[in-house]
């Protein structure tokens, strides 16, 4: 278990992390989720003790990281997965670790198979590595000493959707085990598909935490996008019944679920060619509740 | 699931293996092999070049091992530097630090590392200057050979490791750490012989001026002085020691990117 209580780190007049407790519970993958710049990472460096905390404390398990004898047997950390000797192979970079945890260096192969690194692969430079195979490196790396605890910063970021596929398989796993999991995003879809709880991140606070049904409860009201073959009539028949809707696309996004929607249409004898749910989602939510933190504004598709 | 994490079954990690991984790190890429490489194959050829155009009278060991202390002086304290700068450069620091967590212990643990380098490197020396001195037919060649000349040799090869060492910590970036450590020593000397009622005490304030009695004597042509023992104390505390504690405080307060 992870818990982060009152954290606040600030640098000179800025504050990068304000203030913000949560917890992440074992058996669980907690996604971290906000835009760039929002305090994801230095919170994770504050986790794992490279960043020392204004204010707050983070313990895992109950301990402080700096407590914790040879940390990378019971916390797995991938910080940064560039972050390494460019000179090294995969291999020794794994080897390193293995050694300085007081491993078997079968360790180093059995990692290297789990994340689907070849023999051929492995003895490679990191400077000759795509950003995907750092990646698998990385979790190997953070996996290696059979942790309970894992800290994942952006492990998705260049992955392609099958390693992407392939890490979700990897962790759920890893949860259903008992483990703890936190993985940072500023991509919704990907911790969407991946995380059990999410806490939402922007400027430095957290503006929303909770399950997937929680955060989409707190959405508000659904709304719906509806083309059909006199879309005019259509408008008229909605704001007859005070429905706010506006124009969009070729159809209509009206604030109202898709049955009321339906059964308007039906009503007015209208044909629809194209029905469905247009939004409160939690793209919709996430840029609402980090609209004011957003470099850009709101902006659609912002997060894609 | 328990929320709480059991750590009474693990062990610290032991100093001695933190020390290994430090040893396996400076070998373990391309760069990092040509660089020991280099420590090895240029004092051999240091000693090689001194033999051809020395007279067979001047091929003593002591002549040996004073030619060996100018390559290694060089390169031995870039192994320092770079030891701890590339873990900046290369942002390893986050991994290492990560996986342990007192800086204090990686920091001594690279320290002494280098130190170990530093002695193998010290016995690489002796063992080719013993080679040349014996081939090179001097009649007296190990003649007035004393233990001291072994411990002073070494003792400067070790300061000059500690040296690096102190301005890699200092500094966390290699260009800088590897100029500094070249330039400011000659700054300083040219400072100190410039500078008419700074030249008086140089001695005691500039490290060249310190260690020059030191490469004196090991051609056996003058032996040092309690005063000279002193000078070497401080001029040491000044450009090692000192710079050594605050390289070191650095790390403990930085932050680790």
């Amino acid at each position: 278990m992870i818990q982060v209580e009152g954290l606040t780190r600030t640098y000179g007049g800025f504050t990068a992390v304000d203030d913000i407790s949560f917890v992440a519970q074992p058996g669980r993958v907690t996604g971290f989720l906000g835009p760039n710049g929002a305090g994801k990472t230095t919170t994770m460096r504050v986790m794992v003790g490279l960043t020392p905390p204004s204010r707050g404390r983070v313990t895992i398990g109950g301990h402080v990281y700096h407590d914790i004898p040879n940390p990378g047997r019971h916390v797995g950390v991938l910080l940064d997965a560039s972050a390494q000797h460019a000179g090294r192979s995969g291999r020794e970079i794994l080897t390193i670790g293995a050694r300085t945890m007081g491993l078997p260096d079968a360790r180093v192969d059995e990692m290297l198979a789990l994340v689907s690194l070849s023999p051929e692969e492995s003895k490679r430079r990191l400077r000759n590595y795509s950003l995907g195979m750092k990646q698998r490196l990385g979790i190997a790396h953070a996996l290696l000493g059979d942790p309970s605890v894992l800290i994942l910063d952006e492990p998705a970021n260049g992955l392609d959707p099958a390693g992407i596929r392939w890490m979700r398989g990897l962790l759920k796993g890893y949860a259903d085990r008992g483990g703890t999991v936190l993985l940072s995003s500023h991509l919704l879809h990907e911790v969407e598909m991946i995380a059990d709880e999410m806490i939402l991140i922007g400027r430095g606070k957290i503006v929303a935490q909770g399950d997937k049904k929680t955060l989409l409860d707190r959405g508000g009201a659904p709304s719906t996008l509806v083309t059909s073959l006199d879309n005019g009539a259509l408008a008229a028949a909605l704001q007859g019944k005070g429905i706010p809707l506006v124009a969009a696309g070729e159809g209509l996004k009206v604030e109202a679920p898709a049955v009321e929607v339906g059964r308007t249409a039906l009503e007015a004898g209208i044909v629809l060619t194209d029905l469905r749910f247009g939004g409160a989602g939690l793209e919709e939510l996430f840029l609402e509740l980090t609209s004011d933190t957003q470099r850009e504004g709101h902006i659609e598709g912002a997060s894609a | 699931m328990s929320m709480t994490l059991d750590v009474s079954g693990t062990a610290q990690i032991p100093f001695t293996r933190l020390v290994s991984v430090e040893l396996r790190k400076t070998a373990d890429t391309r760069a990092g092999r040509w660089l020991l490489g280099a420590i090895v194959g240029i004092t051999a050829l240091f000693m090689i070049i001194f033999f051809l155009v020395a007279d067979s009278e001047e091929r003593i060991f002591g002549n040996f091992i004073g030619i060996a202390s100018t390559p290694q002086g060089f390169l031995l304290p870039v192994l320092g530097i770079l030891l701890v700068t590339s873990e900046w450069s290369q942002r390893t620091a986050m991994v290492t630090f990560a996986l342990a967590p007192s800086r204090t212990k990686v920091i001594a643990a690279k320290t002494v590392a280098a130190l170990i380098l530093g002695v193998a490197a010290f016995a690489a020396a002796v063992l080719i200057a013993a080679l040349a001195t014996v081939l090179g037919g001097a009649s007296e060649g190990f003649e007035g050979l004393t233990a001291t000349v072994f411990v002073l040799f070494l003792a400067l090869q070790l300061l000059t490791v500690l040296q690096g060492l102190a301005y890699g910590l200092i500094l966390l970036n290699t260009p800088a750490a590897i100029v500094t450590f070249f330039v400011l020593p000659i700054a300083s000397s040219i400072v100190f012989a410039l500078v008419p009622f700074l030249s008086d005490v140089a001695p005691w304030f500039d490290l060249g001026t310190a260690q020059q009695p030191l490469f004196t004597s090991f051609g056996g042509e003058e032996n040092l002085t309690g005063e000279h023992y002193a000078q070497l104390g401080t001029t040491a505390l000044i450009w090692i020691v000192l710079p050594f504690m605050a390289g070191w405080a650095r790390v403990m307060r930085a932050e680790v990117k």
